[in-house]
């Protein structure tokens, strides 16, 4: 089975915030109605959004980094926002995985967005009824598209390419193998959800030299060293 | 949480309506048993089932308050085999139809007995009616409390505590009601109720204390570096990500202090426990019709919407660790 996911690199991610904004811009111009937005330009603006982009800081200063976390819905594996639901307006695909809510069946009681412990489900207070991230459905299988516009809005924005897009099931995908080889991890891992999207963890740039590794000690092919050759050489010799 | 006053009145009102059928089957079976010396009356009983039934049914109006599109609530029926909230919402239309058929047939006296189990119990229909609605009853108790007991990283309330106190309380405030009801038409049977409310609120009082105390000290799994999965033992959040508030800033912080909390925590345990039994003791004194036990309901009353008010705003849910910080 096909589950779609985002793997979010947090080696590569630079915190511009422009995963959130291409997210507003496209999931608010769509056939399920915008994302509404509550005074806008007022003193106290708020609005629905299915991806934000949030600053950590980690260590004491002055040794300290900054870790940009983007967080959007996880789709997990075993959704707990799912189950609870009264009407089934929230779903998980069949075919790709991916956790949606039918706006036309959801009667907004909220108990979802209760029932997911990432806090990753939005009440649209004009529509009233839960949304949340759709992995941009209405993109990803849109055949008319060229394959390579067939990604989430987040991941294309994004201009450091810290958004991998992918089937996790699938062992030789991108994704995959990045969560394999580059520590890929789960949010909240105590709670058994089985979150799809997962994050590669802030890693070490920088490499230690040691003076030895300048040297080839261990070439066995001597010829690539250096060699300051004394005594007669094929210069020497007299034709 | 964020304690939305549709879901309070919700659960007390429902809690308040269970209790007070309780209490009248309660008094069905002990007038069979023939404990009591006073005959209950067809008028007590059909207008006991009628004030259960108004507060079922006020109960049901709150919670209409709680949905963006009330209009599609019918829907909510459709995933009985998963959700908690959809059995409730299946459950809580039986236990109305069964308490009103119980009240009914009290009320035109169908009463005669259709067969005698073994010598000396006669059957009749408001028995089997009764039986059947107080099945409902407590499977409502338990619907109503699993909603909220059910949810895992709601660790406050992922608990049997819950679905204990949830039953425990709204008992309790049902046989106070009786016992006013009773008090207020002096049919002797103000003893009989007053008596059992003391132990159900003592009950409720012990239920209710001692969640406080496991919340008290609740460990919680959660953390900052589960949250996102950094392992350092000093992570700040430096920005939410946005300035204005959202949902997630909304729904699920309690919006007041601990002070507050606190003070709420400190009326609830006042109001809802030692001030009615006070109330309930001295009606037992009085002679002739009292209003005594209808102060101790409604003050009761007050306490359970504290009570409740403090169980939302008392849980901790997960998503908080990611909003901690404005900028």
């Amino acid at each position: 089975m096909t589950q779609l996911a985002l793997v979010i690199d947090l080696n590569v991610c630079v915190g511009c915030h422009a995963c959130v904004t291409s997210c507003k811009e496209w999931n608010t111009s769509g056939w399920a109605g915008p994302l509404s937005d509550h005074h806008p330009y007022d003193a106290d603006p708020t609005g629905t959004f299915f991806n934000r982009v949030q600053m950590y800081e980690v260590g004491v200063y002055p040794n300290t980094e900054t870790v940009h976390f983007p967080k959007s819905c996880l789709h997990c594996e075993e959704p707990p926002c799912v189950p609870v639901c009264p009407t089934g307006a929230s779903y998980k695909r069949p075919d790709n995985g991916v956790v949606l809510v039918d706006y036309d069946k959801c009667i907004g009681c909220k108990y979802c967005s209760w029932a997911c412990p990432y806090g990753v489900r939005e009440f649209d207070e004009y529509q009233k009824v839960m949304k949340k991230c759709t992995l941009c459905i209405d993109r990803i299988i849109d055949t008319r598209l060229p394959e390579s516009e067939r990604k989430p809005a987040c991941v294309l924005a994004c201009p450091t390419s810290a958004r991998l897009f992918g089937d996790v099931h699938d062992p030789e995908s991108e994704v995959s193998v990045a969560i394999r080889e580059q520590g890929g991890y789960q949010l909240m891992p105590e709670w058994g959800t089985q979150p799809s999207n997962h994050y590669l963890p802030r890693r070490k740039v920088r490499i230690h030299i040691h003076a030895d590794e300048l040297v080839r000690a261990d070439n066995p092919l001597k010829r690539e060293d250096i060699v300051r050759e004394t005594g007669e050489t094929l210069d020497d010799v007299a034709w | 949480m964020h304690p939305a006053f549709s879901v309070i009145f919700l659960t007390t009102l429902i809690g308040v309506g269970q209790g007070l059928f309780l209490a009248l089957f309660t008094g069905q079976i002990y007038d069979l048993a023939t404990l009591l010396d006073v005959q209950l009356t067809p008028a007590f009983y059909s207008l006991g089932s009628l004030i259960a039934l108004l507060f079922l049914v006020l109960g049901l109006v709150a919670s209409f308050f709680h949905l963006g599109h009330p209009e599609r609530a019918w829907r909510s029926i459709a995933q009985w085999r998963t959700s908690w909230l959809s059995r409730e919402v299946l459950v809580l239309p039986l236990t109305l139809g069964l308490i009103a058929l119980y009240g009914l047939f009290h009320f035109l006296g169908w009463t005669q007995p259709l067969f005698t189990l073994g010598e000396a119990v006669p059957v009749d229909a408001t028995l089997i009616i009764g039986l059947a609605a107080t099945l409902a009853t407590f499977g409502l108790f338990l619907c109503t409390g699993m909603i909220y007991a059910g949810l895992k990283f709601l660790q406050e309330w992922h608990s049997p505590l819950t679905v204990v106190n949830f039953t425990l309380l709204g008992i309790a405030s049902g046989f106070t009601l009786a016992a006013a009801i009773s008090a207020w038409m002096n049919n002797g049977l103000l003893f009989f109720y007053g008596g059992w409310a003391v132990v159900a609120i003592s009950l409720g009082l012990l239920g209710r204390g001692a969640s406080l105390v496991r919340n008290g000290a609740i460990k919680h799994k959660s953390t900052l570096q589960s949250a996102i999965g950094v392992r350092h033992t000093r992570i700040q959040q430096k920005a939410m990500g946005f300035m204005g508030g959202s949902f997630n800033t909304r729904e699920f912080f309690p919006g007041a202090g601990l002070p507050t909390l606190d003070r709420v925590r400190n009326g609830f345990l006042i109001l809802a426990f030692p001030l009615p039994l006070i109330l309930l003791a001295f009606s037992f004194l009085e002679q002739g019709p009292s209003i005594l036990p209808l102060a101790a309901f409604g003050i009761q009353y007050l306490g359970l919407l504290a009570e409740r008010w403090h169980f939302f705003a008392e849980a901790r849910h997960p998503q908080n660790i990611y909003y901690q910080s404005v900028a």
